[in-house]
């Protein structure tokens, strides 16, 4: 009797969710699906006519799709190591025992609440091609010999916005990390001490290890972040094609350009190529907080 | 010899630790003393490190740009909805999926689980159209509603995990005494999730207070538009009109409040951040 209420009870409180989901994800999602075999502008000022798989095909050819996703996955692939390196650099000091590192972790949360638009302005200054700290800096302290255009010249471009979301995410995947450091029980590095193991050997059989499971969720998670990267590129760099990545590309196409069909099967394919890694990460996170 | 080896891997150590917290806060000093520097302070090919000779007029210009102020209100506005929306939304749903006989459960979890991970630029298309279509474009309401797509996912997973945890001989209690289930969650239970809704609001309100893509695709104008891209749009027609001084003084204005924030909800932060690994 209880039960057959609750159960009741259940779906009234779950609706008002699954509505606000089915509206805001299932219909444009369903939208964009549909629209992806049509040749349609956004605003329908001609009548959408039905193209099948034209728009598909014609992501084969389109030299700006191919190195819009070269973009992301060089994108993706730089920044995920390096902020993986220098998260697990920075979760090992802070879970060292010092003093003042409850310092260290306020101060490495200040880049992730910073927003993304904000944080790249301040670099785009910091960057600054004449006026700079970090020109001023390194020609004082002879890092370079004269000032560096970053921002202007192509090559730079890239590695630069890598810096700034370096900077940005950085702390996420070290307190991530050190939600990982922080479960391993202290008694192994104990017993590995007594057993002689030196803090290299202790690292690689104890930490590491025992740490891959935060280490994959943490992957993962900056992994679909970086794939669908947007603000801090369309911000540092607009649409330049040296930088412009599928969601700066997929921005432009349907807004700018208002294509919806073109634009309808980019979007189609860049949920692809998250899903694959989505599919990934249920089956690694989604089993445990499921049971 | 001992004592040297210890003292120099402690130095190097501390070094390290300097290193990092520089590394962090370097770049919004640096953004907050170049907003109180005067323009010729601020174009030095020597500029100073500390905030000499000091000004106010990068502040005074900002807020006397007519719209600051409007993008400013748009923003807590647009956040602030879309948090409580969440929380509300999220708390009925989570404790239907964490605490109720729910047939559907898994599958409700594993769309939420999916969300949480969900490409915004996937749905941009369809959600311009939508807001087209419902007369919702540029409005405070249509940006809320889109705001949802991020933050009503991540609400409720993490407060799933809350009600999980919570010991089952309080609801029993409650049932013995003949509270209904509705009851029993918003007079036993709610009161006792308290740190997960000031977690999940903080970590709502963040995300909402900085997006931007939603922002800048779904408005037009200063009327609803809210600060970031607001900011990214400063300056002038050429990159020697750039006003730097007033662009750091409006990050400045809206980080602030969000590393007050951090600061003293910090614990609750990184404990909402490893448990719902919300995006960065």
């Amino acid at each position: 009797m209880l039960t057959l209420r609750q159960v009741r009870l259940a779906w009234i409180l779950v609706l008002p969710t699954l509505l606000v989901v089915a509206l805001v994800a299932g219909y444009p999602l369903a939208q964009v699906f549909y629209w992806s075999f049509f040749k349609a502008d956004i605003a329908f000022v001609e009548p959408p006519e039905f193209v099948g798989l034209e728009n598909y095909l014609f992501l084969f050819q389109d030299p700006d799709f191919r190195q819009a996703l070269w973009n992301t996955l060089t994108f993706t692939v730089v920044s995920v190591s390096l902020e993986t390196l220098l998260g697990l650099a920075i979760a090992l000091i802070i879970h060292s025992n010092f003093r003042g590192r409850g310092l260290v972790r306020t101060a490495i949360l200040i880049p992730w609440a910073i927003p993304t638009v904000v944080s790249a302005k301040m670099w785009q200054w910091m960057l600054h091609d004449v006026y700079g700290v970090i020109n001023v800096l390194g020609v004082k302290l002879g890092l370079f010999a004269h000032k560096i255009a970053f921002l202007a010249r192509p090559e730079l471009l890239l590695p630069s916005i890598i810096a700034v979301d370096v900077w940005k995410t950085t702390p996420f995947m070290a307190l991530l990390l050190l939600a990982g450091l922080q479960l391993i029980p202290e008694e192994l590095y104990e017993a590995a001490s007594i057993d002689g193991a030196s803090r290299w050997q202790q690292f690689w059989s104890i930490t590491l290890p025992l740490l891959t499971p935060a280490l994959v969720v943490a992957l993962i998670f900056r992994t679909l972040d970086a794939l669908r990267v947007f603000d801090v590129i369309f911000v540092m760099s607009g649409v330049n094609p040296a930088t412009r990545t599928l969601a700066v590309y997929n921005r432009q196409t349907l807004i700018d350009f208002q294509d919806l069909g073109y634009g309808s099967a980019i979007s189609v394919a860049i949920l692809v190529l998250i899903f694959v890694f989505v599919v990934f990460y249920m089956r690694t996170l989604g089993r445990e907080a499921l049971r | 010899m001992r004592r040297f080896w210890r003292f120099l891997n402690r130095f190097f150590f501390y070094l390290l630790v300097v290193f990092v917290v520089v590394y962090s806060v370097f770049p919004f000093y640096w953004a907050v003393i170049s907003s109180f520097k005067p323009s010729n302070a601020l174009f030095s090919p020597d500029p100073s490190f500390l905030p000499v000779p000091f000004t106010l007029e990068h502040y005074e210009n900002v807020f006397l740009r007519a719209n600051f102020g409007r993008n400013l209100l748009n923003s807590l506005l647009v956040a602030g909805g879309a948090t409580l929306l969440s929380l509300v939304l999220g708390v009925l749903a989570a404790y239907a999926l964490g605490r109720l006989p729910f047939p559907p459960k898994n599958a409700v979890l594993y769309i939420v689980l999916a969300m949480t991970m969900f490409p915004q630029i996937a749905v941009l298309g369809g959600l311009f159209m939508l807001l087209r279509q419902t007369g919702l474009f540029n409005t405070h309401l249509g940006l809320i509603l889109t705001y949802l797509l991020f933050t009503l996912p991540f609400t409720v997973w993490v407060l799933v995990g809350y009600f999980k945890g919570l010991p089952r001989e309080l609801e029993e209690a409650a049932y013995v005494d003949g509270a209904t289930p509705l009851q029993t969650l918003l007079k036993v239970m709610l009161p006792l999730t308290g740190p997960g809704l000031v977690t999940t609001g903080l970590l709502a309100f963040i995300a909402a207070w900085n997006e931007y893509l939603f922002a800048l695709t779904f408005t037009v104008g200063d009327s609803v538009k809210t600060v970031p891209p607001a900011i990214a749009s400063f300056g002038g027609a050429t990159p020697f009109e750039i006003p730097w001084g007033s662009i750091m003084a409006a990050s400045v204005v809206v980080t602030v409040p969000l590393v007050v924030l951090v600061l003293v909800f910090q614990q609750r932060i990184v404990a909402g951040l490893t448990a719902g690994a919300v995006k960065g």
